[in-house]
């Protein structure tokens, strides 16, 4: 079972609270590697809070929390705050302007039952350092 | 290390000195009567020009517009590019240049001190941060007061003391020199693009009468306020004046009005109001079709009296910026060309706005521009009250001031110019019929000696015992040189110094920049008396509460941020 | 035990400037006038601190000294071809300003995070300017705010109550004599505030705004639906914006990032230009980090542009697409960094941090961050506005002083102190 939906990143306040701890803090891994979702959006892949899910772009996939959210007033639409677990599924092309396109990419959801959340180092081992 | 400058035609109308030659002797940053030869560096000067280092009172090089002026015009600078060398950090920009750039220009033309004319006091720490990167030129800012709620409140109170000790207490805190007007009480309606009110103002004398809305007070008002205050401060500069209706034909009267307004309060035979870029203030007229030149009914008005002295705010036709504190003025710019267009009011005291411009002399408002500015200056009967800008960068930039002082010289030089512009344009000016051309002399009177004068900087603008050693030196003979004839070997000679000495340091050599030394800031430190600052303080910071969206602590700039600060302290009146 | 008082905040672009600290045996142990973020800040700056400059050996990072540190970081931008200086948005002006002599002084890049948060908003600013003002008019003078992409209760707090909405000014004595109306395509916690929500579809905010600009001009809108939302609830918006008496326009990365991009802004800043026809309209960007407004202003008035200058050439040229970091990156093109007190491998898509993870790199930050835990030297700083003095611009572009409030930790620098030891080292080792 998956859906697909267009992703969006932005601030949120524990992000932002998280980032003045520490970039590498527990607290602020944690603000930044959950999916608001829609609420029937969960439901329908029965999803509850802090259920990993698996967001796949066409430039990669990623193990982060559900979080089914009022935030997201409309099916079909998923948010990820800024932070390296968004990045790993985001296209490096700026359309020439240096920007890249962090919001309103197409992404796929699924449920990732027992799959776990990496931490910092593991996501630097895995994803990027290779 | 001294200096002795050998043999030089020297023009130091401070002093009296017409073309003589001369020797000028420098120990350490000043100019001596005499030093031991044997232990000097010795320029020989002989068949070139000496004058003191030039002297800009008004020039845009430092603070928000400026800045917002290069990040406006990425296409100003790829044409305009000054690498790095050994001495000089690198840059860019042709209307606005990068802040280095300012630096080195001026000292290769021969200039060593520069004022910014129009800072926000909210802003003034952006104007500070800018001169620190400005090298070798001593500097000052102007600080804007014309659409201040408190000054304009104080004024319509009768409150002049408790106003000047407002003035005095913020030129302290933010380290500004002396006080501007821009475009005063109309700022603060544009700020509610109050256009029925502006539209009421622009080039309608009788605009100077109209209470501000909301406030009360008329710009004639706020000029004489601020006039007073200014004299009660005892403040080096007379108020700087931007007048209202800028860019309007018809504003010349209105121009005259700003400067009859204060005729009464001047006292000897020195200027009280110093009205500014006047080209731009100088339109006839009543739109674009019939506009002509003011510059004979300003001129009149000005030979006959004073207490005013102006500056030109000469064209040059070529691309530029325009940026100014008269936001409601570029809104209009803006409507006119359609070029792009950057506003910025500044809450609780002032606004700016910003256009880019190209200048054609097919153009027949920019060509009757053109003349305007010089007929001002041919016009002048006393140089002294008469200054040399092109409003940098709103006419043209600075580093065309040497094709200005070309066409001041040369009838020449002004005729092969006037060939070219909008046959209208020259049909309606009187330029073709005016003979007068500067000499050297003059030419050093309005390019450093007045200007020097006009700002109450005393050991600057002359060569006399105990000036600065600030000295230009450029290859072109006066004794020999026809300039009427032969402009284009002055204009030459004058855009690339011989020499430039700064603080007694050899900073030019053959036009090219060999050394790089930090400049002053001026700024004043009016005192008030002790009574009255308080009675004002005791409610500033309440007020600051209510008027600011910053604590009054941190708008006062720490002086950890003025580059080799030169405070001028004055006494209250 | 002292209290100070009017402390400039250095974390977002609100940059409030009346932060009361309490200081007890040099730290902080109290504040107020402080939001969360703020308070997270000045309540814990102390912890989690990497104090030792760490330098990669056998790939691992190993304690060394302040000296080894700097000067491999010299050695590494020394023996580059290309190197990138990158950061700063999270510094003073000072350290900023030898940020830009320093990648002068290499032949670099001076770039900074403008790349990946307004560098849209210049690029439209060298197309249309922008009209715009200092918060303070939006106090006192706004009554009709519009927040468009910006979830501004989250990212800048204090924004609304000190700032706009909420504000107390002297014509408008609150929120009760202002509209507030929110533009976004989630419903944030700050579009639950809104007077009206307006939900645009995700990517179609430069479709609603030549709407808009077509509503104004009494254009007929040949559709039913724009951008998500009924023609009727386009006009009607547009009408609000036309009769205000002074309208405001903030907006956030949610039009910088979106689809459209620099055309957005364009977009944005063209449609309030319209408006200034009828009304006083402005248009502001809500800057995030609390000094990237200063790090475009000194990198402009010190090489003419705003960001992402390219200095190899011995004078500076810009060519953003090209000379920005991100790109830089992508293309593989620069070979070595120094990056200040920011974390790009945590915030630059995935293929473009790799790129990073490729290339020889220098960290300067206060913390340690993804980006340090990758590098091949990693120098701890003091922090600006806490434990070292500097200045700063809001995001309105006024300037401010940075305090020290207390000292930092024995043996730590400033971050502007740091880069000036790698310039003077660099330059020594030249001679
Ligand atoms: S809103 Fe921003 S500047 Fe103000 S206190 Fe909060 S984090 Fe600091
Ligand atoms: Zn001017």
């Amino acid at each position: 079972m998956k859906f697909k939906a267009i992703l969006l990143t932005g601030r949120s306040l524990k992000q932002g609270m998280g980032k003045e701890l520490s970039k590498v803090s527990e607290k602020y891994m944690e603000s930044v590697s959950i999916c608001e979702v829609h609420p029937k959006d969960a439901e329908e892949l029965g999803l509850k809070e802090g259920d990993s899910i698996r967001i796949t772009t066409q430039f990669g996939s990623i193990v982060v929390k559900c979080n089914p959210s009022q935030n997201i007033d409309k099916p079909g639409i998923i948010f990820i705050p800024y932070g390296p677990y968004a990045n790993m599924i985001m296209g490096p092309d700026t359309d020439s302007t240096g920007m890249p396109s962090f919001k309103g990419l197409s992404a796929e959801v699924e449920p990732a039952p027992g799959e776990r959340v990496l931490n910092v180092k593991e996501l630097l081992s895995q994803h990027l350092r290779r | 290390m001294d200096l002795l400058i050998k043999n030089g035609v020297v023009y130091d109308p401070l002093n009296g000195i017409d073309g003589e030659v001369m020797d000028i002797a420098i120990k350490d940053n000043k100019i001596v009567e005499k030093i031991d030869e044997s232990n000097a560096y010795v320029i020989d000067a002989s068949n070139k020009l000496v004058m003191p280092g030039g002297v800009d009172l008004h020039s845009h090089i430092a603070g928000p517009k400026c800045n917002v002026g290069r990040m406006l015009r990425p296409e100003d600078h790829y044409k305009d590019v000054e690498p790095k060398t050994q001495v000089k950090r690198s840059g860019v920009g042709y209307s606005v240049p990068s802040s280095f750039a300012i630096g080195y220009r001026y000292a290769v033309l021969g200039y060593t001190t520069v004022f910014e004319p129009a800072n926000p006091p909210l802003k003034m720490l952006h104007c500070h941060h800018e001169f620190k990167d400005i090298p070798i030129l001593d500097k000052g800012c102007l600080v804007m007061f014309g659409n201040n709620w408190s000054v304009m409140e104080y004024l319509r109170d009768n409150k002049l003391d408790e106003c000047a000790a407002y003035v005095a207490w913020t030129l302290d805190a933010t380290k500004g020199y002396a006080i501007k007007l821009v475009d005063p009480g109309c700022v603060e309606a544009w700020k509610w693009g109050d256009v029925e009110f502006l539209d009421v103002l622009w080039g309608r004398p009788e605009a100077i009468d109209k209470p501000v809305p909301r406030f009360g007070v008329t710009a004639k008002e706020i000029v004489r306020g601020l006039c007073k205050v200014n004299k009660l401060l005892n403040l080096p500069h007379p108020i700087h004046v931007h007048a209202n209706g800028l860019g309007t034909p018809g504003n010349y009267q209105t121009t005259i009005d700003t400067m009859d307004s204060v005729k009464d309060l001047a006292e000897e035979d020195k200027p009280i109001i110093h009205l500014t870029h006047v080209q731009f203030n100088g339109y006839a007229g009543s739109d674009w079709i019939t506009m002509r030149s003011g510059a004979h009914e300003i001129m009149k008005y000005v030979n006959a009296n004073k207490h005013v002295s102006l500056d030109l705010g000469q064209i040059i036709f070529t691309d530029t910026t325009t940026m100014t504190g008269d936001g409601p003025f570029e809104y209009k710019l803006h409507l006119l060309t359609k070029n792009k267009w950057t506003n910025a009011d500044v809450e609780t005291e002032e606004g700016a706005g910003l256009v880019p411009i190209h200048y054609k002399k097919s153009n027949f408002v920019h060509a009757t521009m053109w003349t305007i500015g010089l007929e001002l200056a041919l016009l002048a009967k006393d140089p002294w009250r008469i200054f040399m800008t092109t409003d940098h960068p709103n006419g043209g930039p600075f580093t065309h001031y040497p094709r200005v002082m070309a066409w001041l010289m040369s009838k020449e030089a002004r005729k092969r110019t006037l060939d070219k512009i909008s046959k209208r344009a020259r049909s309606r000016s009187d330029l073709d019929n005016m003979d007068r051309e500067y000499s050297f002399y003059e030419i050093a009177i309005v390019t450093r000696a007045a200007t020097a004068k006009i700002l109450g900087l005393k050991d600057k603008g002359h060569l006399g015992v105990g000036a600065d050693a600030d000295v230009a030196i450029y290859d072109v003979n006066p004794r020999e040189i026809n300039p009427s004839s032969d402009y284009k070997k002055v204009r030459k000679a004058l855009s690339k110094a011989a020499c430039t000495i700064k603080d007694g340091e050899i900073i030019v050599k053959d036009g090219e920049i060999v050394k790089s030394i930090e400049g002053r800031t001026y700024w004043v430190k009016p005192n008030v008396p002790e009574d009255l600052m308080k009675a004002m303080e005791s409610n500033l910071a309440n007020k600051f509460r209510d008027y600011y969206t910053v604590e009054m602590e941190n708008f006062k700039i720490p002086d950890r941020f003025i580059t080799r600060s030169s405070p001028m302290p004055t006494y209250y009146a | 035990m002292v209290v100070i008082k009017n402390i400039v905040c250095p974390i977002c672009g609100c940059l409030c400037d009346d932060i009361e600290a309490t200081v007890e045996d040099n730290k902080i142990t109290k504040v107020k006038n402080s939001c969360s973020v703020s308070a997270t800040k000045f309540l814990n700056y102390y912890k989690e601190r990497n104090l030792s400059p760490l330098v990669r050996k056998n790939g691992e990072l190993k304690p060394v000294s302040l000296e080894e540190a700097v000067d491999r970081t010299a050695e590494i931008l020394m023996n580059a071809d290309f190197p990138v200086i990158y950061g700063f948005a999270c510094s003073g002006c000072e350290a900023q300003a030898v940020g830009v002599e320093l990648a002068e002084e290499v032949g670099g890049i001076i770039d900074n995070q403008t790349v990946t948060c307004h560098g849209p908003s210049a690029l439209g600013l060298h197309d249309q300017g922008m009209p715009t003002c200092t918060l303070g008019e939006v106090r006192h003078r706004a009554d009709l705010i519009v927040y468009w992409g910006s979830n501004f209760q989250e990212s800048h707090p204090r924004h609304l109550a000190r700032y706009s909405a909420s504000s107390e000014g002297r014509f408008r004595k609150g929120r009760k004599e202002r509209k507030l109306v929110v533009i976004d395509v989630r419903k944030t916690p700050s579009a639950r505030l809104a007077d009206l929500f307006i939900p645009v579809a995700p990517g179609q905010d430069y479709e609603l705004m030549s709407a808009l600009r077509m509503a104004l001009q009494y254009d007929d809108i040949e559709e039913e639906s724009v951008a998500g939302l009924p023609v009727e609830q386009v006009e009607e918006l547009a009408e609000m914006m036309r009769s205000c008496e002074f309208g405001v326009l903030f907006y956030g990365l949610g039009l910088t990032m979106s689809r459209g991009k620099e055309r957005n802004i364009d977009m944005a800043v063209s449609l309030v230009r319209d408006l200034n026809k009828w009304t006083k309209f402005v248009i502001m960007p809500m800057r995030g980090h609390y000094n990237v407004t200063g790090m475009n202003e000194v990198t402009a008035w010190q090489t003419g542009y705003p960001y992402a200058v390219d200095l190899s050439h011995g004078y500076p040229w810009y060519s953003p697409g090209e000379t920005t970091f991100t790109d830089l990156l992508r293309r593989g093109e620069c070979d070595a960094a120094l990056i200040v007190a920011s974390d790009p491998l945590a915030h630059f898509p995935k293929n473009v941090a790799q790129n990073l993870c490729k290339i020889p790199y220098a960290v300067i930050d206060p913390h340690l961050s993804m980006t340090a835990l990758a590098a091949e030297v990693v120098m701890p700083c003091a922090f600006t506005g806490i434990e070292a003095e500097g200045s700063a611009y809001r995001m309105d572009t006024v300037p401010l002083p940075l305090r020290k409030v207390v000292d930092p930790p024995p043996g730590i620098n400033s971050d502007e102190q740091l880069v000036g030891m790698i310039l003077h080292t660099i330059r020594s080792k030249r001679r």
